[in-house]
């Protein structure tokens, strides 16, 4: 047992360093405080930024060196997540989708011509992914879709509506779970294809999220036709693929959120450094003193569950049931942390930005309202607890 | 970077878990709890011959060598077990002071025997105020031609009555140093030990007295404010493995009892209230035993800021034990309210162990010191 990285793992973490420092614009903090007036400029950024990582080598760093990917360790693969989150910089906007979900479903299920038709156009962003997963019936309920995927000739007839489907307006493909077995157990009638975002019969219409946003869309689906061999593993096996993705959504990837906790936290400390409570520095009042600290315990106590969480990955060469610990921690401790920062904040916490008044550019209520999302979003808390009861524990199923 | 334990530390692992469930079941705990001491001699000749009193300790002083970690591991599955007797006392507390801050001659003298499982002993640390800074003990020691004698009384001190050695923590009077540790046998003239009656029964802690005590001066460690905060972080590590180890066998009995106990015509744990509490006390124990292990292999590698990682382990699993335990007498229903079962002995040696080496208070104000605020 040891928590320390190899001579050679510090030398990957100076040349991720320098490289990111180098090569990432400063136009980002600015571009990004303005992402919910103006989506398309950040959108505009973030895929040329993804480009340049791409040609030096760093998207897809988790993937087989077959497919374009590194091939990494997963101590490197923590490493360059914890550096590109230390520097500030975006996260690529085809790694929650593309990278993480699409590329790995793909990888271990799709056909050798897939392989070779999507993986290398999903590391350098020339094509953007979409998950058509949840539906208005089917939420924590992923199996109880309804969206119907009808074989037709050589065709697939798909025809439904899909729910909190981010980036849905910038996307060029989605991977969709459609029913293609109405017939028989719910989990069994499910396949997987891949679907053609500028096929005929698709309508995209934004959702509105509390923070003002509209990250998600919801996805209609009219008759739309999608070629037999877009479909990924085995006709009603698409939960098998479904599940492969949901695990690697969980994977090593908090640790980029474990650093931006903690950024944040130092950006906490130093508010309460600078800003007065009630007449006096926050950082000199003895309750806001012991919340701060207990957000640090939070933040740091996150981060040794992640290592533990990677260890086992590394030996058993997939995330397990545990990693459902990871997801819950670190989502509840998101909330109890924003919440301290409106706390601290007082009367200023109700800014946004735009108000010369506001507080760090009203970042802080933002991070308030996105926190609700963390606990829902990649199966909620309380998925989560059964999971961890049932999988974990091997209680009795509910 | 490998955040697991090595197969070697597995193999102590279940070796710990097999001695401890044959040789320390619930029925002798019962048992000792009931007795004067609190101790049994067979159990502790068992372990000395395991080699566990010497865990740690130098070669060179009949100790086996191995790591703090190995000791975190051993320290976990004697809490599950809720172990009684004066292993913490004698090896965490009493060794680790020796280890640091006892001269060579002193070392061969007390902990040769000690890592041998010869001689027990423990630290007098806290005094009627209850604080766990060492900066202005009352108990004195004053020069007296070239001997010391110690007055004052210590409080809450663990297994006085058996320990063949107490360390003190005492204020020097013309020495020119703030305070200094003396090593005390317990059977000294003017030491008088009175035990103290006690919600955990699993322990014993005394008043230990001392009425112009007169030592020799080959009984004063060496002691240094750091040394002694050395021993204070790693005896917080070690209870907070001592912790986990119980928070995890009060989940595993809940675990186990909502699987059988019927209600409704189906097992409890079918039903989400169990269930979520029971994710909820995992996510805990799991999330605690991360932290008391990162602060192991700090404290093992000896790698600076053992105190940060000492806080932050004892804060969230004083936090998540009492929680845990106070989970664990609720989901057992009325059973759980009883002498009979098992759930309050380790409710209690809980809140025992939440007041001990600092509750969680007192290590939150540290962690804030150490951020800077």
């Amino acid at each position: 047992m040891n928590l320390d990285y190899t001579p050679e793992e510090e030398a990957f973490r100076n040349q991720v360093r320098s490289w990111v420092s180098a090569n990432l614009s400063p136009d980002w903090e600015q571009i990004s405080l303005r992402q919910a007036e103006n989506m398309d400029e950040s959108m505009a950024f973030l895929k040329k930024w993804q480009r340049k990582l791409y040609d030096a080598g760093w998207a897809g760093i988790s993937w087989p060196k077959d497919y374009g990917g590194r091939g990494a360790t997963i101590n490197e693969q923590l490493i360059f997540t914890e550096e590109m989150a230390k520097t500030k910089a975006p996260n690529l906007m085809n790694v929650s989708i593309g990278i993480e979900l699409v590329g790995p479903a793909i990888i271990h299920h799709g056909t050798e011509a897939q392989k070779q038709r999507y993986l290398r156009k999903i590391l350098s962003a020339e094509e953007i992914w979409c998950q058509g997963f949840s539906e208005p019936g089917a939420g924590s309920d992923l199996a109880s879709l309804q969206t119907r995927a009808t074989l037709e000739n050589d065709h697939f007839v798909v025809t439904g509506q899909k729910v909190w489907t981010s980036w849905a307006e910038y996307s060029d493909f989605c991977i969709l779970l459609a029913r293609t077995d109405p017939d028989v157990p719910k989990h069994k009638g499910i396949s997987c294809v891949l679907v053609d975002m500028k096929s005929p019969g698709i309508t995209i219409r934004p959702t509105v999220q509390i923070t003002g946003e509209a990250e998600f869309s919801e996805v209609f689906f009219d008759g739309v036709r999608v070629p037999k061999e877009n479909l990924v593993g085995i006709i009603n096996q698409g939960w098998t693929v479904a599940m492969t993705i949901l695990m690697h959504e969980r994977g090593t990837s908090a640790i980029g959120y474990q650093i931006r906790f903690r950024n944040e936290l130092d950006d906490l400390i130093r508010l309460a450094k600078s800003h007065d409570h009630d007449g006096r520095p926050i950082s000199e009042d003895p309750e806001f003193r012991r919340k701060l600290a207990q957000s640090f315990i939070d933040v740091e106590v996150l981060k040794y569950n992640i290592y533990r969480s990677a260890t086992q990955i590394m030996r058993s060469g997939k995330p397990g049931p545990e990693s459902s610990i990871v997801k819950l921690f670190w989502s509840e401790m998101d909330r109890r942390q924003k919440a301290l920062g409106m706390e601290m904040l007082g009367l200023y916490s109700q800014l946004v930005n735009g108000s010369e008044w506001a507080v760090d550019h009203g970042k802080w209520p933002r991070a308030f309202l996105w926190s609700r999302a963390g606990t829902i979003y990649a199966g909620s808390s309380e998925i989560q607890r059964n999971i961890i009861a049932e999988r974990v524990l091997g209680m009795p199923r509910a | 970077m490998d955040f697991g334990f090595t197969p070697q530390q597995e193999m102590i692992r279940n070796e710990a878990a097999a001695f401890l469930s044959q040789e320390c079941p619930m029925p002798l705990v019962r048992e000792l709890m009931v007795t004067q001491h609190g101790h049994s001699e067979s159990l502790w000749d068992k372990m000395a011959s395991m080699g566990w009193m010497g865990l740690i300790f130098p070669e060179q002083y009949d100790g086996v060598g191995l790591s703090f970690v190995e000791l975190s591991i051993l320290m976990e599955q004697m809490g599950a077990v809720l172990m009684p007797g004066p292993y913490f006392s004698t090896v965490v507390l009493a060794g680790l002071t020796l280890l640091e801050s006892a001269s060579d001659s002193q070392k061969e003298r007390w902990l040769t025997p000690l890592a041998s499982g010869n001689l027990k002993a423990t630290l007098a640390l806290t005094e009627p105020d209850g604080r766990w800074t060492v900066s202005r003990p009352r108990v004195t020691a004053e020069r007296d031609g070239k001997d010391y004698l110690i007055s004052g009384t210590k409080l809450f001190v663990p297994d006085a009555q058996i320990a063949d050695l107490i360390i003190c923590v005492a204020a020097a009077r013309g020495s020119g140093k703030d305070w200094m540790l003396v090593a005390v046998d317990r059977d000294t003239e003017g030491l008088t030990i009175t035990p103290l009656k006690t919600m955990d029964q699993t322990r014993r802690l005394y008043e230990v007295s001392f009425e112009r005590v007169r030592i020799g001066r080959d009984r004063v460690l060496e002691g240094s404010h750091s040394a002694l905060e050395r021993v204070l972080d790693r005896a917080t590590i070690a209870l907070s493995a001592q912790m986990i180890g119980g928070a995890q066998r009060v989940l595993e009995m809940c675990v186990e009892f909502s699987k059988t106990r019927i209600q409704f015509g189906r097992p409890i744990g079918s039903f989400q209230a169990i269930q979520h509490r029971c994710a909820d006390m995992l996510l805990l124990v799991e999330s605690a035993r991360s932290a008391v292990y990162a602060a192991a292999c700090n404290a093992a590698e000896n790698k600076g800021e053992t105190g940060l990682l000492a806080s932050i382990a004892k804060a969230y699993t004083n936090d998540a034990y009492s929680w845990i335990a106070g989970e664990g007498i609720q989901i057992h229903g009325g059973m759980g309210f009883t002498f009979e079962h098992d759930a309050h002995l380790y409710f209690k040696r809980a809140k025992a162990d939440e007041f001990t080496f600092g509750d969680s208070n007192f290590h939150l104000d540290r962690v804030a010191d150490y951020i800077g605020l």
